[in-house]
């Protein structure tokens, strides 16, 4: 029984069936790849997981707790973050805020302690603000924690994304596509960073990529969809040598 | 213990200007300035919900009316019996006892017809609260016109003065303070984070129509005590005090201020309170001062006169720590 368990998935816009029957299981711990060509329904997935959407058909479990019907608020308490494919930053706030906020979901201080500004709640802004920052840390990104998010150059956007999803102290981590608009060193070290945060924190990684080299190198284990449906599940070097992906990435001979 | 010193520090200066105000400026001014501190409230407060948190309001005069009136009413049916039973103490207690009491009821009205308003509009993502708050403020203008036990189309009349500046002040203090140390915790990002990028916040947690509703519930409650503080000022209230109008002089002064400015929102109230007296001699002209202000505003400044100011003075204090 894996952390995280998707059922004969299914969810239809209209007379479009964005994603069909999809089975996806990650144990714990796992780098768990998703892959497909363009409009294969990869962000649909993700969508799925995080309560943008809701399926048609089929269930998603975390941890046992079914989320299928949940908003995603609920989503992220219950322990699964995420990141954007495109970047949603909160753009008035600071690199440090914007970590801050994710933090929220760990206050134990109420509405009145905040207007009161009583003494724990002041705490407990310093604890926030420490975490907020080691994070920062482990990003490299603790030298321009006061410049606006908007003003970070994009590559340390993408981190300070991961960094955020992080902070609200996440099972199951969800990147979508991280390695986008990212030349070939900083891919590099987003692996490296990618597989140094999963052992950290022990976390159990789910990830869209775009950038074959970042999932092969990457993913222990890979999934390939198209039209909505699985076409491939294994191993990076199986996955490779699988005739039915390399036709839907090429097209039929 | 430091910040206790400086709420009685504040109190004893409001105490002592009190009495000698009104003969060290005039009756005039000192209306004018009572006027100023009601309309800061109603600034501060709509701010947090159209400035910091990101939905648009247009119905604020509605929890005014509300406020001012369940105020009034509170004051003016169980005063007497109130008055009684505070027999004992002396006349300026008993008059405290029956603003508090008045201003709590005030609030705690305003503030259920916040939610009342809030829970069906702020589920959804767009502009449904500046709808159904243009039609709530309407409706309770209507409903008042057609309750006589509060005076109906005649106006509110007879409804002891109980405040003044003392009390004005005290609570456009407590107001800045609220907003002030609301939108500087973590429920101030929340309510931030709503309004740059709803689908993300909702992605780390928040969960997005909680806290808008307390966003607005809460802005709700100050519009409410604003206007218990008016009622008990000018002793006499009518409909026509609040229209749809009245909301929108209260977005002018935080869009003149900036919105998600708290100093902006207290510039834009003093900025035209006192600009509607001066331009008093132009009669119905004088809305075309703002209107061209805006205007103005608009091209050289969208941001409002103080609304990247918050921002630098924000990032600076982060970098001090």
């Amino acid at each position: 029984m894996g952390i995280l368990e998707i059922r004969d998935c299914t969810i239809r816009f209209g007379g479009l069936t964005a994603v069909k029957n999809l089975t996806m299981s990650l144990e714990r711990g796992a780098l768990y790849g998703l892959i497909g060509p363009n409009g294969a329904g990869k962000t649909t997935v993700f969508n799925l997981l995080t309560g943008v959407y809701h399926p048609n058909e089929g269930s998603i479990e975390l941890d046992g707790k079914s989320i299928g019907r949940l908003r995603p608020s609920r989503i992220a308490q219950l322990g699964m973050s995420r990141t954007f494919q495109n970047i949603r930053l909160f753009k008035s706030m600071t690199v440090l805020e914007n970590v801050k906020l994710a933090r929220h979901l760990t206050r134990t201080q109420g509405v009145f302690d905040a207007i009161a500004r009583t003494r724990r709640l002041r705490e407990e802004e310093v604890k926030i603000e420490q975490d907020a920052m080691e994070l920062l840390g482990i990003f490299k990104l603790d030298g321009r924690a006061d410049e606006l998010a908007l003003n970070l150059p994009y590559g340390s956007q993408r981190r300070l994304e991961i960094a955020r999803a992080l902070a609200t102290n996440p099972r199951v981590l969800l990147l979508d596509e991280p390695a986008a608009g990212m030349n070939t060193q900083e891919s590099l070290e987003l692996m490296r960073l990618i597989r140094s945060i999963r052992d950290r924190f022990g976390l159990t990684v789910l990830l869209v990529e775009h950038n074959m080299k970042v999932v092969m190198g990457v993913c222990e284990r890979i999934q390939v969809i198209d039209y909505g449906e699985t076409i491939a599940l294994g191993s990076p070097k199986e996955i490779q040598d699988d005739p039915k992906v390399i036709e839907a990435y090429l097209g039929g001979a | 213990m430091r910040r206790g010193l400086l709420w009685l520090g504040a109190v004893l200066v409001l105490a002592a200007l009190e009495p000698n105000l009104r003969g060290l400026i005039g009756a005039y001014n000192y209306q004018i300035l009572v006027l100023v501190g009601v309309n800061i409230i109603l600034a501060v407060s709509l701010n947090l919900i159209n400035g910091f948190t990101g939905q648009f309001s247009i119905g604020h005069a509605g929890f005014y009316a509300v406020g001012a009136y369940t105020s009034a009413a509170l004051v003016f049916y169980a005063g007497p019996s109130v008055r009684v039973l505070t027999a004992s103490l002396p006349t300026v207690a008993q008059d405290a006892v029956l603003l508090l009491m008045g201003l709590l009821g005030a609030a705690l009205v305003a503030g259920l017809a916040g939610l009342a308003v809030g829970i069906p509009s702020l589920r959804l993502r767009g502009d449904y609260l500046a709808i159904v708050t243009l039609g709530f403020g309407e409706i309770i203008r209507v409903l008042i016109l057609n309750i006589d036990a509060i005076g109906g189309a005649r106006g509110f009349a007879g409804i002891p003065q109980l405040s003044n500046f003392f009390w004005v002040y005290l609570f456009v203090l407590i107001t800045i303070a609220t907003v002030h140390n609301l939108v500087s915790s973590s429920y101030g990002r929340a309510f931030v984070s709503i309004r740059d990028d709803e689908i993300a916040a909702e992605a780390m947690g928040v969960d997005t129509t909680r806290f808008k509703v307390m966003s607005f519930v809460i802005s709700s409650m100050f519009a409410g005590i604003a206007g218990g503080l008016f009622g008990h000022f000018t002793m006499y209230l009518h409909p026509n005090s609040f229209t749809f109008v009245a909301s929108f002089y209260v977005i002018i002064m935080i869009v003149i201020g900036g919105l998600g400015s708290i100093e902006g929102a207290v510039l834009g109230a003093v900025v035209f309170t006192v600009g509607l007296e001066v331009f008093r001699g132009f009669g119905a002209f004088r809305l075309i001062n703002f209107s061209v202000l805006l205007v103005l505003i608009m091209i050289y400044r969208p941001q409002g006169l103080l609304g990247s100011w918050t921002l630098i003075k924000r990032r600076k204090q982060a970098g001090a720590m």
